[in-house]
């Protein structure tokens, strides 16, 4: 039954860490420079711990900056997990069943991110047991917040716990049960739209914001997530097929662009409906997309931003909808790149800084963020990079042996 | 204004105050013998500033793992308050008093503003910066006051920075702050229950249980809330002594801090800061239970309109016109 008689979890545990240090020189490099711009993280948020997020650029007003911008797109990428999980397990295309758990890396790699920004946009972290239940109050079911921390921290266990079964299974040289783990995989599937869609509730459940207010929020969320999400994944198995000797099928990557198109395509149909609704006839409510838009007495910082990134979408959407490179990946991993920084943008500081300008008493300011701001961001990403690819460069070696 | 249960009022603090006393005696030597011994553990003998280090760092321990003011008993709040009373003689030198009176019986507040009254003279806002030890850095208010063209009616069509001599020609003042919903979208929002509404309907923080993440603020379509994205900085001399565990007390940094109706004081049958400041009368504060009370003469007799009805919160806070 047992292929590696000598194996155990123990030994599973020290090789995962033994493959992950091993590597060529620019493997060292790169590692040694995800581990500089964590450490170049932790010193600038040394300063947010002693004076405060007085160091960051929010205020009364902008009280919700870069941090949690980045933390709502993230949540979209870790949802996009989902994106691989269908078509392998409920249309059982053997392609994909090969590369579900590089989604499910990501996913978890971008989980970590989404809780490290929720953790350093905190004003008091280190209160952050308040909302264990049992020890603190988890005010469930009232807050929307409470029912996102339940979602997130559920998501990364099943995102988590489910390949890490299957990893440890291949690696004893013994096929997993599927019996056992299959009904996580379809609560996961469930889960991951209730992540995105719980996130957007955080917004959309507001009254006093009515750029957030609307209920296209939750829908406009999944459907941005799907398109930004996969041309992740689509990049990452691109790295992944020319970097290692895992070859990833060509139809993966032509599936993947048919759901990245899809999903852009109804993204920017709603982006159009929201445009349409706040500027058809506007209303005061309408006031923050004005300012987003076209700016307002005065403050237009982010006039050229969202501009930029409506049109680097829509041409990365027809890039990719019309595949002039008849599939040259040399034309659609750009796109995949463009359409993702397009998103990232539109749906982080776009969505997140005017849906608080104007105050509610009517007052503009302008947000900018500090470099605190943008270190502690930049911290938090290289670590997600490194989860990414530890998870991944371990998945690999095993699934390789596994196949072999 | 006038309240319910003056007697009740009369005996109640006599009592507490002694009992208090007695109680806080026990436990300041109980801590005082506790810290020395701990000092002793440490470092073998006992000298003062050692002993007074490790004693700070045991309040600060046991304040770390409090419980939300709103699970505490009245004994378990005492003890907190006597902590927070020798940190801030520890750290900040001040000799503070902090309450935690409980809300009286069959009180409900509200607060009524004269639109036609008003002038703009922000008397209001230096009183209210002042009693509640607000952050004069960045220059924090809980009140704004808005300059106002006639024919508008909200305030975010006004001028909040107007910095000249008032009252202006053909304009006239509004001010806003914290409006004590009935139905308030902030305590709705809080993940931790950390802010929540009294019995006599005043809208609290528990700034120690606040973790800081600002979803209430988010939540609030009033601006009503403040945060301390620092640490607050008031010249020793003017910080308001008088404060309530919920109330002006000093705010640590990272936490969420609001109007509370001046708790310190209305819970002691006092006005707000901001009622008792204004000089042409426009504010009108009291118990919207007692049908004698001014407040519910207001309410009855003038035309009154509330900011943002149509979101269904219920603002304890009523505009009118003379």
């Amino acid at each position: 039954m047992n292929a590696y008689p000598h194996n155990n979890l123990k030994t599973f545990v020290i090789d995962v860490i033994r493959w992950n240090l091993r590597g060529g020189i620019g493997f060292q490099l790169f590692r040694l420079l995800l581990l500089g711009c964590m450490g170049m993280g932790i010193y600038a948020y040394s300063f947010q711990a002693r004076f405060g997020l007085s160091v960051t650029g929010m205020n009364d007003i902008v009280s919700w900056g870069f941090y949690i911008s980045n933390f709502t797109f993230l949540v979209g990428v870790a949802a996009a997990a989902v994106m691989l999980i269908l078509p392998a397990y409920v249309f059982h295309d053997p392609n994909f069943h090969r590369v579900v758990i590089i989604g499910e890396g990501v996913a978890v790699g971008a989980l970590v991110m989404c809780l490290s920004f929720i953790v350093v946009d905190l004003g008091g972290p280190l209160q952050a047991w308040h909302l264990i239940p049992g020890i603190g109050i988890f005010n469930f079911p009232s807050s929307i917040l409470a029912w996102d921390v339940l979602v997130l921290n559920g998501y990364l266990l099943l995102n988590g716990l489910v390949p890490a079964y299957i990893l440890y299974s291949h690696y004893m040289g013994r096929k997993a049960n599927e019996r056992l783990y299959r009904p996580f995989v379809f609560l996961s599937i469930f889960w991951a739209f209730s992540i995105h869609m719980v996130t957007a509730f955080l917004y959309q459940g507001l009254p006093a914001r009515p750029f957030w207010n609307n209920p296209l929020l939750g829908p406009r969320f999944l459907a941005s997530a799907f398109a930004a999400g996969p041309a992740l994944i689509a990049l990452i198995l691109a790295v992944i097929h020319n970097f290692t000797s895992y070859k990833i099928d060509r139809s993966v990557f032509n599936k993947l662009r048919l759901i990245i198109v899809i999903s852009a395509i109804i993204n920017l149909l709603m982006l159009f409906s929201e445009i349409f609704k706040e500027f058809y006839f506007p209303t005061h409510h309408s006031s923050a997309a004005v300012y987003l838009f076209f700016g307002m007495a005065g403050h237009n910082s982010l006039v050229p931003w969202i501009w930029t990134s409506v049109c680097v979408n829509l041409a990365a959407t027809l890039v990719l909808a019309f595949n002039p490179g008849k599939n040259n990946p040399k034309v659609l991993l750009p796109a995949c790149v463009f359409l993702f920084v397009a998103i990232w943008m539109e749906k982080g500081i776009g969505l997140i800084v005017p849906g608080l300008i104007p105050s509610p008493l009517g007052e503009i300011v302008d947000y900018l963020p500090t470099w605190v701001e943008l270190s502690v961001t930049l911290g938090i990403l290289a670590l997600g990079i490194t989860v990414v690819s530890w998870l991944i460069r371990a998945a690999l070696i095993i699934e390789e042996k596994y196949e072999q | 204004m006038s309240l319910p249960d003056n007697e009740k009022e009369k005996t109640d603090p006599t009592d507490a105050l002694s009992e208090k006393s007695s109680r806080r005696a026990f436990l300041k030597g109980l801590s005082i013998g506790a810290a020395a011994a701990s000092a002793a553990l440490v470092v073998g003998c006992v000298p003062g500033a050692d002993a007074a280090a490790s004693g700070e760092l045991r309040l600060r321990w046991q304040e770390f793992f409090k419980k939300n003011y709103r699970l505490m008993t009245q004994e378990e709040k005492d003890q907190t308050v006597e902590r927070l009373e020798r940190l801030a003689a520890l750290r900040d030198g001040i000799d503070v008093q902090i309450g935690s009176e409980p809300p009286l019986p069959k009180v409900l507040y509200g607060y009524a503003f004269n639109i036609t009254r008003c002038e703009g003279f922000m008397e209001c806002v230096t009183a209210c910066i002042k009693e509640n030890n607000l952050d004069r850095k960045t220059n924090t208010q809980y009140i704004r006051i808005f300059e106002m063209e006639p024919g508008q009616l909200d305030p975010s069509t006004g001028d909040g920075k107007y910095f000249h001599e008032v009252p202006v020609e053909n304009k006239f003042y509004m001010g806003t702050q914290c409006f004590h919903c009935e139905n308030a979208p902030c305590t709705k929002a809080c993940p931790t229950k950390a802010t929540w509404k009294e019995p006599d309907g005043i809208v609290v923080v528990d700034y120690d249980w606040c973790i800081g993440c600002r979803y209430c603020q988010a939540a609030c379509p009033y601006f009503g809330r403040r945060f301390n994205w620092g640490k607050a900085e008031i010249p020793k001399e003017e910080i308001t002594t008088k404060q309530h565990y919920l109330g002006n007390r000093l705010r640590p940094m990272g936490k969420m801090e609001k109007c509370t109706f001046c708790i310190q004081r209305t819970r002691k049958g006092r006005l707000p800061a901001c009622v008792e400041a204004c000089p042409t009368g426009s504010r009108v504060f009291g118990n919207l239970l007692d049908p004698d009370s001014e407040i519910r003469y207001v309410l009855k007799h003038k035309k009154v309109f509330r900011m943002k009805e149509e979101l269904g919160t219920e603002p304890k806070f009523w505009y009118f016109i003379d």
